[in-house]
């Protein structure tokens, strides 16, 4: 059908609406990160960068997002490996019960986190605490990876399809052992829907809450954590904004990558 | 098609089989009986810190310079013992109930709606008085009430204790409350604008309105309530309801809505009055009502299962030394426990306007306290336990 | 290539060539460690927390008490007010979903249809930044911009309009605002799939374009809003955060769920609560598995 110019102005129009809607929240909080008032009144009353200066000098704000990397490193590596498995089962094996278990995949991503969270912390609770052994950072990791699988695992699976079974196939009727075929043939092809499914699986991780909440105890403290427990403080609630601000600039560039990674389609997405 | 209906059924079998194994592995300790008191043994002697604590605590309790630079009783407590503290802040009983029960805390600052569901629990041990010398300057009519010993044992160190206030805009809300009424009365000028404590336990302070302006349903103590007079309570409170603005159980979220001009006037913490008017953006004021208040009277307790009982009562004996009892009580605008700390608040008259050591003016606060389905008051009809209050209290938010 | 000695290239064939011979073995290889992980992991601790849904807590101490009992789900099936919230998350769940989809129909096809290549990676960049800004601070900016003296409060005070303050509303706003790029998301993918050919046919034989975007375009984009419509849905129900930032006094079915486990240490009625969304999410996926749309990441 051929659109027309009239709708492809209203097209653009109601584009640029919800980009606005969409990004004029995003650019009070930038504002707010430079006004001096605590409480956030608005219009600002003058520009500020005295938030700023405070942000790094923080220490409480320097561990949490060390926790938080470390979390979010861990969560990636286990659901790479994992995501990759399932991934390749799926995709290249028919078996019975396959049906389940790509709804088995989908399942932690799709239960509401809360469910997720408070399930993990009973059980937790109920088999580690006998042991004397406390929720901290493994028991975030574990939470973490578990939803975090599905993420690789779309990522790679949309990409095996793509790629299909031919070049290995000729990779083995040419002589190439199993793994000779995984390390010249198939890696090469996936290695970027990997990286574009690990990034997305660690900026997954890095912002997470409420499964965190619950699988964390007392003695770990993600950013987001770290960011809730101050988001009403009136003395710390203006760093939150900063480090919001830094967020939204240092993931500018791995989202832009991993876009540009898994090839420009949007099943590279976090869905 | 046969093997698949075969792998099937053992699947199902499987799972089944996990489903019963995941049900009975969670078969750990039994509930014990609400009159029994549980055996934890006590300590005997305080050795050297741990180098750690880990407590919960009400807000304002463990400042350590963060909110106010000159407001610090935790650095010189981690100077002197060694034992670096991080301490996790409940916002209502109920929620500190909790993280003591999930392990990983040494010790906790608990009211008296707490106290006896932590100590019956076994959740707390009881505390070994002579270890902590501070105990011995402690306002008596603190030492052995009912909400912090059982069996004749002390399960704490009395902490200080205080009344829930009025807080109101002094700017906008004119003339100067006098009376619960106005966050009370459905045709209040300030309908939308009134905030109120978000746990099961605000609906005492209705039960106190209703004890003092209907004295037909023969209330006599707030936390004592039959059926009658429970729904009673629970009906003034779904017409609060519809006035409120928001229910606020972070302190600093109060602060917050106070100072946006979201909220004008509610019941509030002393503490949180404090740090609005330092803060300097509205003017606030806190009044205690005619019709007298609900309050709490905090004790310091020690985990059962702490990981560092050592720096828990070096904690006890330092919170409860003159200088910090009197920082965090001035802090928190509450009465100290230890006597001794009225000769070093930084308010000369302090200790007299919070009636610091007046036992009378401190029996007339209504406590929190865990109501129970026998009656607190001695009554011999079936009172409302506090199962029944959280559900009220859900139905009561809607 | 390196040189390898004779010994270890010949096992390493031994083991390359019997994983060629059995594929089934090499599928349970790959099969095991993840299937583990999610069974024992996952299923495991939610079989714990369901089957806890059928014990109870002492009400003096809040033990939980280790004897099957339907205590719970009487009480949530019959005080009213569990009804009422119920429903009240199933209509901000409804009203998210639509109203995202009716959003994201629009700004998908503009940028699968009228923008070029390079003009659409860069949108599909835009329009998935927000979702790496923290999901609290973007709940916290609508606080402040639903704030008695905010942005919206200024905003409008100035056509003499009050705003609606916080609220159900705010909540159905800030939750539409949220997960509105999930909704983008997955639709932009169906329609770039869409071949421009089909739609050039439809003119052709003279459809008109409101007739085109009836009869053609959204049947094929079904699963994909079907699959948005899924993490709105989910992510709207399991929600409590948003509530207790921009709610005021309203809660939703996740916000008892929460308030039962953290604040008063209930978990069997948590756990009873939390399986009103879990139901409906699975009865969601089936409908949505029936439908194709899980094929449509």
């Amino acid at each position: 059908m051929k659109i027309s110019r009239r709708a492809q102005w209203i097209l653009a129009a109601l584009t640029c609406l919800v980009l606005g809607f969409i990004y004029i929240p995003l650019a009070v909080v930038v504002i707010n990160s430079f006004n001096p008032s605590k409480t956030f009144s608005w219009p600002p009353s003058s520009f500020s960068t005295i938030w700023w200066s405070k942000v790094f000098a923080n220490p409480e704000v320097t561990t949490s997002l060390f926790t938080s990397l470390k979390a979010g490193l861990g969560a990636t590596v286990i659901s790479v490996l994992l995501g990759t498995c399932i991934a390749f089962a799926v995709s290249r094996y028919n078996f019975f019960a396959k049906n389940t278990v790509s709804l088995l995949v989908v399942l932690p991503i799709a239960l509401p986190g809360i469910v997720t969270g408070i399930a993990l912390n009973s059980a937790f609770n109920t088999l580690l605490q006998p042991f004397g052994i406390g929720l901290g950072l493994a028991t975030v990791i574990v939470g973490h990876a578990t939803f975090c699988i599905v993420i690789v695992y779309n990522n790679l699976l949309a990409r095996l399809r793509r790629i299909g079974g031919t070049l290995e196939e000729a990779s083995s009727d040419l002589g190439a052992s199993t793994f000779q075929t995984f390390a010249y043939v198939t890696f090469p092809m996936i290695r970027s829907a990997l990286v574009a499914g690990g990034l997305l699986a660690f900026a997954l991780s890095f912002d997470e809450i409420v499964v965190t909440t619950f699988t964390s105890g007392a003695s770990v403290q993600t950013l987001p954590q770290w960011i809730f427990n101050n988001l009403f403080r009136p003395n710390q609630a203006p760093i939150v904004n900063v480090v919001a601000t830094i967020l939204l600039i240092a993931f500018m560039l791995p989202v832009w990558l991993s876009q540009k990674l898994s090839g420009g389609s949007a099943a590279g997405s976090r869905l | 098609m046969l093997r698949s209906k075969r792998v099937l059924a053992m699947a199902s079998a499987v799972s089944t089989a996990l489903l019963v194994i995941g049900g009975s592995l969670v078969a750990t300790s039994s509930a014990s009986a609400a009159s029994v008191l549980p055996k934890v043994p006590m300590a005997k002697s305080v050795g050297k810190g741990e180098g750690a604590l880990n407590i919960v605590i009400w807000a304002g309790y463990a400042e350590n310079g963060s909110s106010d630079k000159s407001v610090d009783w935790v650095t010189p407590f981690q100077k002197a013992t060694g034992c670096k503290v991080n301490a996790k802040v409940g916002n209502t009983s109920d929620e500190m109930v909790t993280l003591m029960k999930s392990g990983g805390y040494d010790g906790v600052s608990a009211s008296g709606d707490a106290t006896n569901r932590l100590i019956y629990g076994g959740v707390v041990a009881p505390v070994n008085t002579a270890l902590v010398p501070s105990y011995a300057n402690i306002s008596p009519f603190l030492k052995n009430k009912s909400w912090n010993s059982a069996g004749g044992q002390m399960y704490g160190i009395p902490h200080g204790w205080g009344a829930n206030v009025l807080a109101y805009n002094s700017a906008k809300v004119k003339p100067a409350p006098t009376s619960w009424s106005v966050v009370f009365d459905p045709k209040s000028p300030y309908a939308g604008k009134i905030t109120a404590y978000d746990s099961p336990i605000y609906i005492a302070d209705a039960a106190l309105y209703l004890m003092k302006t209907s004295p037909a349903l023969g209330i006599k103590n707030p936390y004592a309530l039959d059926q009658k007079q429970f729904d009673a309570a629970v009906a003034l409170l779904k017409g609060q309801k519809k006035i409120v603005g928001e229910y606020w159980s972070d302190y600093t979220k109060a602060v917050q809505s106070y100072e946006s001009g979201n909220t004008l006037l509610g019941t509030s913490w002393q503490v949180i009055a404090n740090l609005i008017s330092s803060d300097k953006k509205v003017p606030i004021a806190s009044v205690l009502p005619k019709e007298g208040s609900t309050g709490w009277s905090d004790t310091w307790m020690i985990s059962a299962k702490a990981a560092h009982p050592n720096c828990m009562y070096k904690w006890m004996d330092w919170i409860a030394s003159p200088t910090a009892n009197a920082q965090v009580a001035e802090w928190f605008g509450e009465a100290p426990s230890n006597a001794k700390a009225c000769n070093f608040t930084a308010d000369k008259s302090f200790c007299a306007t919070y009636h610091a050591t007046d036992a009378a003016y401190a029996k007339n606060i209504y406590y929190w306290t865990t109501p129970t389905s026998t009656c607190l008051d001695g009554r011999k009809v079936a009172c409302k336990d506090y199962a029944a209050w959280t559900q009220a209290w859900t139905a009561i938010k809607g | 290539m390196s040189i390898q000695s004779p010994e270890r290239v010949a096992s390493k064939n031994r083991i390359s060539t019997w994983l060629y011979l059995h594929p089934r073995s090499r599928l349970a290889i790959l099969l095991s460690a993840p299937i583990t992980w999610l069974v024992v992991a996952y299923l495991g601790s939610l079989a714990t927390m369901i089957f806890s849904a059928f014990w109870s807590v002492d009400s003096f101490t809040g033990n939980v008490i280790h004897k099957l009992t339907l205590e719970n789900f009487h009480i949530l099936l019959t005080q009213s007010v569990y009804r009422d919230i119920a429903l009240r998350s199933l209509g901000v769940a409804i009203f998210v979903t639509v109203v995202d989809a009716f959003i994201a129909i629009p700004i998908a096809f503009f940028m699968a249809k009228v923008l070029t290549p390079r003009l659409r990676n860069f949108a599909v960049v835009i329009i998935i930044l927000p979702l790496w800004a923290s999901y609290l601070v973007k709940a916290y900016a609508w606080r402040t911009m639903f704030s008695d003296s905010g942005v919206l409060a200024w905003f409008f005070g100035r056509f003499h309009i009050s705003t609606p303050g916080y609220g159900l509303f705010a909540t159905a706003v800030t939750l539409c605002y949220l997960w509105l790029p999930y909704m983008i998301l997955p639709i932009y993918a169906g329609l770039e799939r869409l071949p421009d050919s089909l739609l050039e046919a439809s003119s052709d034989l003279g459809a008109s374009a409101g007739k085109t975007f009836r009869s053609i375009i959204v049947p094929m984009i079904y699963p994909s809003i079907i699959a948005g419509s899924l993490f709105t849905f989910s992510l709207t129900l399991g929600d409590y955060i948003v509530v207790k930032i921009v709610g005021g006094k309203s809660q939703l079915m996740a916000n008892v769920v929460y308030d039962n486990v953290g604040t008063a240490g209930n978990l069997p009625f948590a756990a009873a609560a939390a399986l009103f969304p879990i139901i409906v999410i699975l009865g969601y996926l089936t409908f949505v598995r029936k439908s194709g749309a899980l094929e449509n990441f």
